[in-house]
């Protein structure tokens, strides 16, 4: 196995505010990742500096043996950087299908765009089919529940064919139900694909995760196992602290 | 009806198929325009039409920047008037047949700038029409695109560049005709252009490249392009993570947009008989905009129709109410604005759902 994400000393400052201070993190081809941590940990801020919307203050960032600086949000999906949103974007004035289809047309060169859609193409065929929304395909997207809306993210992260996908917090806001179906989705991605969660919750996350690395005020607190991790004493004063803050806020109010 | 309706109520189908009226409704519209309307329309009505119809072609090109793009470009007279002062320039050298144009000797030039000397070659000046719009609008739109500037800023910096080229037009009397512009013209391609039958040929002219353009502009939002448009418009910034280039997409579209404006300018020129300052200013640029709104900006069909009925509008006004019109237009347009968005094609196809639900009731 070898290394396709390597984040070495990476830092951000946001007005004098580190977000993200002196990160090493490494995820080797084919693994599936958990990322957790407290509210204002730096996850979100860490995705955002891989895929180019952030830019880091100092440290490096290099995929599949090529440094990230300097390269765009477009450029790094092309070299195969894919991700998806807390709050999940899709095109409501388009239909599920001509959303998975743009996202699996991006190769194409300009021209070949200006061509109408002809048939539905083996990638969004197969998108349509791990995510189960074949039967909404001609529907708009902006009839789409929560839960539909995240999994059509996920296909059109799918349908991009990228090398590694970034997952921001795709259970959150869902039932269980809906919870157990993307459980499984993940699990069945992880098969081909190599895979970084974003997750809060410790149920999804003692289900579906193996490898798991905790953030804590913008430090990488501890990596490792789902148990090693649970085990460990900072996590739980970390989570458990909060919960404890969190329980007692919400008892006054 | 009853015997339909006793069968057990189905969900009606996702797509009906109803593919054929879409090109029925243009084979008519056609039919009209270019039969019936030459057989109707004295010459002077007729020519209107054709002042119109050359305000729908840059209609049609804001429909596609705005409605589809989401770039509110309040600028189009630029582009517009690039393509007519480069057909005024022709003709004027045409006319003048290897003399100064009639107002370079008033305003005291000896000698033909060199601006102007190759603008004497028909083919140059056609291509012109086209090449001008195309490569300023992709510098612009490669500039300020790349920059992520959009929105109310993009719509100010275009409404800005229109009252700079006014101001630059106005400063060049020599070169430019000042604010008299570029007018007086007399021989078209061999044709004396005021004749009754010239201008029937500029009418159908006129017409059918409005016609082509609108296929043109059909199949483009059709297209996977089309369907990437409206995502730009919608999610620019989502846009970016599928690994596309939103600059890019919204450069194209805003060319196209500036070469249907300048066809339109150069159509323009021998229709009406003039290009000057006041016709591609601040004003025309928005009432073109809100001519496109109150037609439907989300449809092409919409900016054609508004441009045609806007311009229907403000000539009747003009003749029975002339001080009415400003207001009414003001009014038209916070009207469509607040109540109907889409415009007239919107309440129209909303009123045919209706109907349609109570005769199915």
């Amino acid at each position: 196995m070898t290394a396709l994400l390597e984040v070495r000393d990476l830092s951000v400052v946001f007005d004098g505010f580190r977000a993200i201070d002196g990160v090493d993190f490494t995820v080797q081809n084919g693994e599936l990742r958990f990322l957790i941590g407290p509210n204002g940990a730096g996850k979100t801020t860490l995705i955002d500096i891989i895929t180019g919307l952030t830019k880091p203050t100092t440290g490096t960032v290099v995929f599949d043996g090529k440094s990230l600086a300097g390269k765009r949000e477009h450029e790094r999906v092309r070299l195969g950087i894919g991700r998806t949103f807390q709050t999940s974007v899709v095109f409501e004035e388009l239909t599920v299908l001509e959303n998975l289809d743009l996202a699996a047309s991006f190769r194409r060169p300009l021209w070949q765009l200006l061509a109408r859609r002809k048939g539905v193409v083996a990638a969004v065929e197969q998108a349509l089919e791990t995510t189960g929304l074949g039967d909404l395909a001609t529907r708009k997207a902006g009839v789409l529940s929560h839960g539909q809306r995240q999994w059509l993210e996920i296909g059109m992260l799918i349908a991009q064919g990228p090398r590694l996908l970034l997952l921001d917090e795709p259970v959150a806001g869902m039932s269980s139900d809906e919870r157990a179906r993307t459980g499984e989705l993940l699990t069945s991605i992880a098969k081909d694909h190599t895979v970084i969660v974003i997750e809060h919750d410790m149920e999804f996350l003692r289900r579906y995760a193996s490898q798991v690395t905790v953030l804590h005020e913008g430090k990488v607190l501890i990596e490792g196992s789902v148990d090693e991790v649970r085990a460990d004493p900072r996590v739980q004063e970390v989570y458990l602290g909060r919960a404890r803050e969190e329980a007692a806020h919400d008892a006054v109010s | 009806m009853t015997a339909v309706l006793e069968k057990p109520t189905q969900l009606t189908p996702e797509k009906p198929p109803r593919q054929w009226k879409g090109p029925a409704v243009f084979v008519a519209v056609a039919i009209i325009a270019l039969v019936v309307m030459p057989l109707l329309l004295e010459p002077f009505r007729l020519g209107l039409l054709a002042k119109y119809l050359c305000y729908a072609i840059v209609a049609l090109g804001i429909g596609l920047a705005w409605g589809q793009g989401g770039m509110l470009t309040l600028g189009q007279g630029v582009f517009f008037g690039l393509g007519g002062y480069a057909m005024g320039m022709f003709l004027k050298l045409n006319d003048a047949g290897g003399d100064l144009p009639d107002f370079m000797v008033w305003s005291g030039v000896e000698q033909l700038p060199a601006l102007w000397a190759p603008f004497g070659n028909p083919v140059f000046a056609l291509a012109m029409v086209v090449v001008v719009p195309l490569v300023v609008a992709v510098l612009l739109g490669t500039l300020v695109f790349r920059q992520r500037v959009r929105g109310a800023y993009f719509a100010i910096l275009t409404q800005a560049l229109a009252a700079a080229m006014v101001i630059l037009l106005v400063g060049q009397q020599g070169l430019t005709g000042g604010t008299n512009g570029l007018t007086n013209f007399f021989d078209f391609f061999g044709n004396d252009v005021a004749a009754e039958s010239t201008q029937r040929g500029l009418y159908l002219t006129v017409a059918i490249v409005l016609g082509v353009l609108y296929l043109a502009a059909w199949q483009l939002v059709r297209s996977r392009f089309g369907r990437l448009l409206l995502a730009v418009r919608d999610g620019e910034d989502r846009v970016r993570f599928l690994g596309y280039n939103p600059a890019t997409v919204k450069t194209i579209t805003f060319a196209i947009s500036a070469v249907m404006a300048g066809i339109a300018g150069a159509l323009f020129v021998p229709v009406v008989g003039i290009i000057s300052p006041a016709l591609l200013g601040v004003v025309p640029s928005l009432e073109l905009v809100v001519a496109v709104a109150v037609g439907g900006r989300f449809a092409l069909a919409g900016a054609v129709l508004g441009a045609v009925v806007m311009g229907y509008a403000k000539t009747y006004f003009s003749e029975e109410l002339p001080d009415a019109w400003l207001y009414l237009q003001g009014a038209l347009f916070i009207l469509v604005m607040t109540l109907a968005p889409k415009g007239i094609v919107g309440v129209a196809a909303a009123l045919r759902g209706r109907l349609r639900k109570e005769a199915s009731a």
